[in-house]
């Protein structure tokens, strides 16, 4: 926007003048609007020669997309010749608003709205006075001519979502036997293989009849209305970190496969778009809309007792017992954590700037500090599963200190895949190298890994990533 | 998230000495009444008194004191099973008037928060309209805004409260909200250069995020006063706040905020998405759940003294100060008792009142160093009075997790140091 403030001058004359124009305002009003029109052309002959003599010292190729700029304001030129003819109509369409305000509370809305001049302003203004909400009719027909219209293949890249009447399933099928497959290497790290969940990721399977007890499980099986909502949202944001990798037909199998989880279908089941509406979970019934009015608040509208309102009063339960507040301590060490490390570079910085110490100049040249960066970045695409740095420990994937180095499947405290604890056995040791060939090809390079991660497409991101990991010593 | 602390204890822990320091940290020290020997404070010359402080610049973008390195953001790790879908909680106890700063409003992300860069990011509408678009920001950017402040209360706030107290600090209780003025385009503005279809009754808002958040809203409630914003209190959004733009949605549930908003589609149903339906439905007693409880209730809470910011002072005038807001309007009244609610007392409303905002309230009082029992009360402009949590757990048991709006407890013994505590 700012790369044409000429344009936008121009635009607010034509605006200002057709506010003076379409309002039919006093002479008060009208004269304001021409200073402001004579303002704003001012401004965008002002603009206009800053960017000419700007221009001038430009080469060829940036002289075409100036000639682009001026048709353009050309173009918009017309605008403001077609607008200060149209407003005797807007002023026609409006007029029953117009009944509907005192005229000096428009001028009010005008003047709230700075003075711009499109009708659907006018009616803004008379919302934005009367506080009331706009009926969908009075907003026909006005526009502001912004955007573009969506292609059908960019609607379709978006529009994932699915419905509980089926609306937006794709065509495709998948079975139990599949999905379980399919599960086992993408799913089950997090939520088990049985559906049980790991630590406190969300347990799919189970929890029938516990919608009444005191610790309630809420599953597909014991809570979920749909069977839409799996669907849509194992597709939409599953795999946890590798968001929208799965294939429509992988999410129909795991779906298949939940639906077994919770004792919903037999084994050779196989759902696709075609039987997809026909399956219906059990607690469909279980929900109802919000009823607070009917019930609560009116309970909770009366005006309550200010004096004398109890005889006595008893402690019944105290958080101090139960003891599960977070140390206040521990957030003053992040602090002052935080607040050491946002110094560092600046001292490092400067330090080497003065007089690398031999030690660290052998140690940093080794690592490409841009590219440590942008391994930082593409990091982001690991740390659902893989933690690092000060502090980090086993999650769904094992910590990454010090990894280049260390021996493949050498964590004791960690249960790794078959297949790297041959390579453990085998003394075989983490470098660059082979690192490299993994995070390229996960299954590839280590087959049978649990890793569910495809692998990273380019050369510098893997370079990136390791630079990045290099950088993490064992702790 | 499951609320209920379940497990292992974190670590062992004193309130008391986390009172303690909390104290330490905030405040220096005290000069007693009778002091006969003068004030070093006073006598003697400060260094920043002798010396030089920075010149301009020396921080481009601000940041506040570093004797306030403390006001920040915390979360409770057990709460959830990673960092990156998680929430933190906004430091109530440390700030005051309405506004919230931007660098401490809470956070909650479903899979962590989107670094966007705003040239390539788009909003697109799509669904039951007349023409399907797609704006970049620059084009948002030529839309009429308007500015509102409104709070945002995530629906589990206070949510890990309902089976009883639980976690001592208003921080953790009622930190899941803040306070904004917001600078954003109408949404009905939006929707009418689209051209909505007679047949449409429901928009779904998703987010860019690698959640691709969702959430199902009436289309009135579009029409009304939803803004889709690119500004909070003047700056550009936070990026864990939604950069470059989020939908606000004035007084109805945090999780309809819709942050990184990418696409808008317009629909006749609603979409019943995972936000909706195994999340943010309010379980009952008997089994049955609560469906599109979007309104958030008048509620409030005394956010000093609290556990956090115990009274340090001794006995003597003191002041009690906290926040209240409804989802329905205004807040014209907040009544405070000292004594576990016997006796009542009309707070001092400061600072604007604006719809669906949070509002200020203060009771100053003379404290006798006996203990307290205190308790706020808000009144919204619908006449709703904020009920008692065991008013609540009649009509609700203790398994909804979502709107939590019963009145807060804090026990506050003799030395000042307070405590979350539920009364008969």
């Amino acid at each position: 926007m700012s790369k044409f403030p000429n344009q936008l001058a121009l635009v607010a004359v034509a605006t200002t003048s057709v506010v003076a124009l379409s309002v039919g305002l006093s002479e008060r009003a009208a004269y304001r609007a021409d200073l402001a029109a004579a303002e704003a052309q001012a401004m965008a002959e002002e603009t206009q020669a800053a960017e000419a003599s700007a221009v001038a010292e430009v080469a060829e190729a940036e002289t075409v997309v100036t000639e682009e700029v001026t048709e353009e304001v050309v173009a918009e030129a017309e605008v403001v010749e077609e607008a200060v003819e149209e407003p005797a109509e807007d002023v026609v369409a409006e007029a029953p608003v117009a009944e509907d305000a005192p005229a000096e509370e428009m001028h009010a809305g005008m003047a709230f709205e700075g003075g711009t001049s499109r009708p659907a302003l006018f009616v803004g203004a008379a919302w934005a006075e009367s506080h009331e909400s706009p009926m969908i009719g009075e907003l026909e027909g006005i526009t502001f001519d912004l955007g573009r219209e969506a292609l059908p293949e960019e609607v379709a890249a978006w529009n994932i979502d699915i419905r509980p009447d089926g609306q937006g399933l794709p065509v495709g099928s998948g079975d139990v036997w599949t999905g379980e497959e399919v599960y086992i290497e993408n799913c089950a790290m997090c939520h088990g293989d049985f559906g049980e969940a790991v630590g406190r990721w969300p347990v799919l399977a189970g929890g029938w009849d516990t919608l009444t007890h005191e610790d309630p499980v809420k599953t597909p099986g014991s809570y979920w209305p749909y069977l839409s909502t799996v669907w849509d949202y194992v597709h939409r944001a599953m795999p946890y970190g590798q968001a929208q990798s799965l294939t429509d037909d992988e999410v129909y199998a795991i779906t298949a496969y939940l639906l077994y989880l919770n004792n919903l279908v037999d084994d050779d089941f196989e759902l696709s778009n075609e039987n997809f509406t026909e399956v219906r979970l059990p607690n469909e019934d279980g929900f109802f809309m919000d009823d607070r009015e009917e019930g609560e608040i009116p309970a909770f509208s009366e005006e309550p007792c200010m004096e004398n309102c109890k005889d006595s009063v008893e402690i019944t339960m105290r958080a101090t017992i139960l003891d599960v507040t977070p140390e206040e301590e521990e957030g003053a060490e992040v602090t002052e954590a935080a607040a050491e490390t946002s110094e560092e570079p600046a001292t490092e910085e400067a330090a080497a700037e003065e007089a690398p110490a031999e030690e660290d100049a052998t140690e940093m040249a080794a690592v490409d500090p841009a590219l440590v960066e942008e391994g930082e970045g593409v990091f982001r695409k690991c740390r659902a599963c893989h933690q690092v740095g000060e502090g980090a420990v086993n999650r769904t994937g094992p910590h990454l200190n010090g990894v280049l180095g260390r021996t493949i499947g050498g964590l004791d405290d960690f249960r790794y895949s078959g297949v790297f604890e041959e390579a453990k056995a085998a003394g075989e040791v983490w470098g660059p190298e082979n690192l490299g060939a993994y995070l390229a090809d996960p299954r590839g390079a280590m087959p049978g890994t649990k890793m569910s991660f495809a692998g990273l497409r380019s050369e510098d991101e893997i370079a990136a990533m390791i630079a990045y990991l290099s950088t993490f010593e064992a702790q | 998230m499951d609320m209920k602390f379940k497990g292992m204890k974190p670590s062992r822990r004193s309130f008391l000495t986390g009172a303690a320091a909390a104290g330490v940290g905030s405040v220096a020290a005290t000069v007693a009444k009778g002091q006969t020997a003068p004030d070093p404070a006073i006598t003697e010359l400060q260094d920043w008194q002798v010396y030089l402080g920075d010149g301009v610049d020396a921080a481009p973008y601000g940041m506040p004191s570093k004797h306030e390195s403390h006001v920040v953001r915390r979360t409770v790790e057990w709460l959830t099973a990673d960092n990156v879908s998680s929430i933190n909680f906004t430091p109530l106890h440390e700030l005051d008037g309405i506004i919230t700063p931007n660098g401490v409003c809470f956070e909650r992300h479903h899979g962590g928060a989107a670094e966007i860069d705003p040239a390539e990011h788009r909003l697109m509408i799509n669904g039951l309209v007349d023409k399907e678009l797609v704006f970049t920001m620059e084009d948002l950017m030529r839309f009429p805004r308007e500015n509102h402040v409104y709070f945002l209360e995530c629906a589990a706030n206070t949510g890990m409260e309902w089976a009883g107290a639980q976690l001592n600090g208003c921080q953790f209780t009622h930190g899941m909200i803040h306070n904004v003025m917001y600078t954003g385009i109408p949404l009905k503005l939006l929707l009418a250069e689209a051209g909505l279809k007679t047949n449409a009754k429901w928009i779904l808002p998703e987010g860019a995020d690698a959640s691709a958040m969702t959430r199902s809203i009436p289309i009135e409630k579009a029409l009304d006063d939803c803004l889709v914003a690119f500004k909070m209190n003047g700056e550009a959004l936070r990026t864990e706040q939604g950069y470059p733009v989020r939908l606000v949605v004035p007084g109805w549930e945090g999780n309809m905020w819709v942050k990184w908003l990418r696409r808008i589609e317009v629909g006749d149903e609603p979409w019943h998405h995972r936000e909706e339906t195994s999340k943010y439905t309010d379980l009952l007693e008997d089994g049955t759940a609560r469906r599109f409880t979007w309104e958030m209730d008048a509620k409030s809470v005394i956010t000093n003294p609290s556990p956090q910011a115990p009274l340090t002072h001794g006995p003597g005038y003191t002041v009690l100060t906290g926040v209240a807001w409804s989802g329905r309007g205004t807040i014209p009244r907040v009544d405070v008792t000292l004594d576990g609610g016997k006796n009542w007392h009309q707070a001092r409303m400061s600072g604007p009142s604006l719809n669906k905002s949070m509002h200020r309230f203060y009771f100053e009082f003379e404290w006798d160093g006996k203990p307290l029992l205190l308790q706020s009360r808000a009144h919204d402009s619908t006449g709703y009075v904020q009920p008692t949590k065991n008013q609540l757990r009649e009509w609700r048991g203790e398994n909804s997790i979502y709107h939590n709006n019963g009145i807060q407890t804090w026990y506050v013994n003799e030395k000042g140091e307070a405590e979350n505590v539920e009364i008969s």
